[in-house]
């Protein structure tokens, strides 16, 4: 019997620079299982944020560009332009995409450009510190809401997913989460859909990968995907929230 | 060389390009640029290039870079307060070693400013404009034509060095029609993109995968990339200037500094005094960076001349470098009006005899 379970080829062999407990190493991992399957990684280009993840092109083995806070997405239209056969992503946070770069993002997904947006919500900008994002959750503590996000002055926290479903451009929509073994599944299927439909140059597509960040939380990573389920599914609520019909 | 055609400098701006093997064009519209996008909304299509109006110049700047470090020759138009928000952008594009165009046809600053001529973002063009140590290659042409010639340039410099160029015409070079001669299609292929351009393992059959980047977070490494691109830097100073000389041959007593289309009304200005009997030379920068360091000295610290004026369409900015390069061995002064009103022959003639005496 052959070995069952290898690293994906388009998975680099690095030691993470991630903390414990955080889910962007299963997500990156689960990018390149689908990069692997689809056979694309020759004609594949991602797109690093500004944030935790903006070394993650030191995890994946195709090709990468790394863009400035917020505007993957103008640098993911760009290449799709002028190169509509290479198969690009975008790698966000939530500070990054549903705050510096709100305006990229609805503008991108509002003209159906055709590649995909991987979107990682931990409610904090990781990198910086553990701030208040605009997906900081009411009463969240944060370094900069040090008693609570206080939604009197910041508002409700932003749901990306359905705020891009709103729109009349047809596109692929999804929130799911890696927390637990049952929702990688699904969440594979979801990023393996994407790409699909980025494939047969149907739309754009964005999966919201609901995301833990025990640092940031002051949580243990087992706390922080209790806290995960309790606090955040029911506000942002996994599913398909819109296909390219 | 083509026939001539009458042609408004935006539109023929848009047309060099097309020449230059540039189909890819991304743009937002402001005043007093907006023709080119307008013209290249319509021949894109034409010869099966890209045209895309971004939702900002903050996204177009991300658009470029993000197509450019695919190894497609890009570019854009815009104008200054469209430029300060591709400032962002430059910097990364620069850092990241990408070789975009980038057109500023200038109108008055600060600010919102006028949508008539200037010359105010001579600093923000030559000294920066985005974070960061870095430069853009800089052309100012005086003419439609001299426009023409120097966006076709642009293309294979920027390739050359990768690095960002930009072509500064104030609001007339843009909004003047004049005859012009488009020179042969440009057949030149980006030369090194393999080594280094995002265009798809596949499609150069490499095992070797490119990162575009700009983050080096080790201080050693960040060091030594700032050192690479000040080579760059230097390598132009040795390669590109140019300048044109006027009136140069004769022992003028006075040195105008000048460019662009501000450069025109000096040359009127210079034969009316040679007509009076006063003897006026210039220097007309085409590179503003890398500038005519020598070729200024030189002129300025010919015997005959006793002092020097730059004429620019800003408060002053371009005299800083000219009193940089005379050292302090003549009298350097500055004469200018922004807003949009051109200074004409009468004033520049009044403010050189001004010095003379």
């Amino acid at each position: 019997m052959g070995k069952t379970f290898t690293r994906p080829k388009s998975l680099a062999e690095a030691h993470t620079h991630y903390c414990p407990g955080c889910t962007h190493g299963v997500i990156h991992r689960l990018i390149a299982e689908v990069i692997d399957e689809l056979g694309i990684s020759g004609k594949t280009v991602g797109i690093a944020p500004v944030g935790c993840a903006v070394l993650a092109y030191n995890y994946f083995t195709f090709d990468f560009q790394e863009a400035a806070h917020g505007r993957a997405p103008a640098m993911a239209t760009g290449i799709k332009r002028v190169r509509p056969d290479l198969m690009v992503f975008t790698y966000q946070g939530d500070g990054d995409l549903a705050s510096i770069g709100m305006g990229e993002i609805v503008h991108a997904a509002n003209r159906g450009e055709k590649f995909t947006t991987i979107f990682v919500n931990n409610t904090v900008y990781g990198m910086t510190g553990g701030q208040m994002a605009p997906t900081t959750m009411p009463g969240q503590k944060t370094t900069t809401s040090p008693f609570g996000r206080n939604v009197e002055d910041c508002g409700m926290p932003i749901k990306m997913a359905e705020l891009l479903s709103a729109l009349e451009t047809p596109g692929y929509i999804t929130r799911q989460t890696v927390i637990r073994p049952k929702y990688i599944v699904k969440a594979k299927k979801a990023i393996k859909k994407a790409f699909t439909y980025q494939m047969e140059n149907r739309c754009f597509s964005m999966v919201e990968l609901v995301s833990t960040c025990p640092t940031n939380w002051g949580m243990s990573p087992i706390d922080a995907v209790k806290w995960t389920e309790e606090k955040l599914l029911p506000y942002y609520k996994l599913g398909e929230y819109k296909e390219p019909v | 060389m083509g026939k001539k055609v009458l042609m408004k400098g935006n539109e023929a701006i848009g047309e060099a390009a097309i020449r230059a093997g540039c189909l890819n064009y991304f743009a937002y519209p402001i005043t007093p640029q907006s023709e080119v996008a307008e013209y290249l909304s319509r021949r894109m299509p034409e010869v099966g290039g890209v045209f895309l109006q971004g939702e900002s110049e903050v996204a177009v700047a991300y658009m470029l870079f993000g197509a450019s470090a695919c190894g497609e020759r890009v570019f854009t138009t815009s104008s200054s307060p469209g430029i300060s928000l591709m400032s962002e952008g430059i910097s990364y594009i620069a850092g990241a070693q990408c070789p975009v165009v980038f057109v500023n046809i200038i109108r008055g600053g600060p600010g919102l400013g006028g949508i008539l001529p200037s010359q105010g973002d001579y600093f923000q063009a030559t000294k920066g404009g985005g974070h960061g140590d870095y430069h853009l290659l800089v052309m100012a042409p005086a003419s439609v034509q001299e426009a023409v010639e120097m966006v076709m340039r642009a293309f294979p410099l920027a390739e050359k060095y990768r690095n960002p160029v930009m072509i500064l015409g104030d609001g007339l070079i843009g909004q003047m029609m004049e005859p012009v001669e488009f020179p042969d299609h440009l057949k030149t292929e980006p030369s090194n993109k393999d080594d280094w351009a995002t265009s798809g393992m596949d499609h150069r059959k490499s095992n070797k995968r490119n990162l575009v980047k700009s983050l080096y977070l080790d201080p050693k490494v960040l060091n030594d990339q700032n050192l690479l691109l000040k080579s760059k830097y230097d390598q132009m100073k040795r390669e590109e200037i140019l300048y044109e000389g006027y009136n140069t041959d004769a022992d003028y007593k006075v040195l105008i500094v000048s460019y662009g289309t501000m450069s025109r009304v000096c040359r009127t200005a210079i034969d009316l005094l040679k007509a009076q009997g006063l003897e006026v030379g210039m220097l007309r920068p085409q590179t503003l960076f890398p500038f005519p360091e020598k070729a200024v000295r030189d002129a300025a610290w010919k015997e005959s001349c006793k002092a020097v004026i730059s004429i620019e369409m800003s408060m002053g900015q371009m005299v800083e470098d000219v009193e940089r390069c005379v050292q302090g061995r003549r009298p350097v002064e500055w004469y200018g009006k922004c807003g949009g009103d051109v200074p004409t022959p009468e004033e520049v003639m009044d403010a050189v005899r001004k010095i003379e005496k």
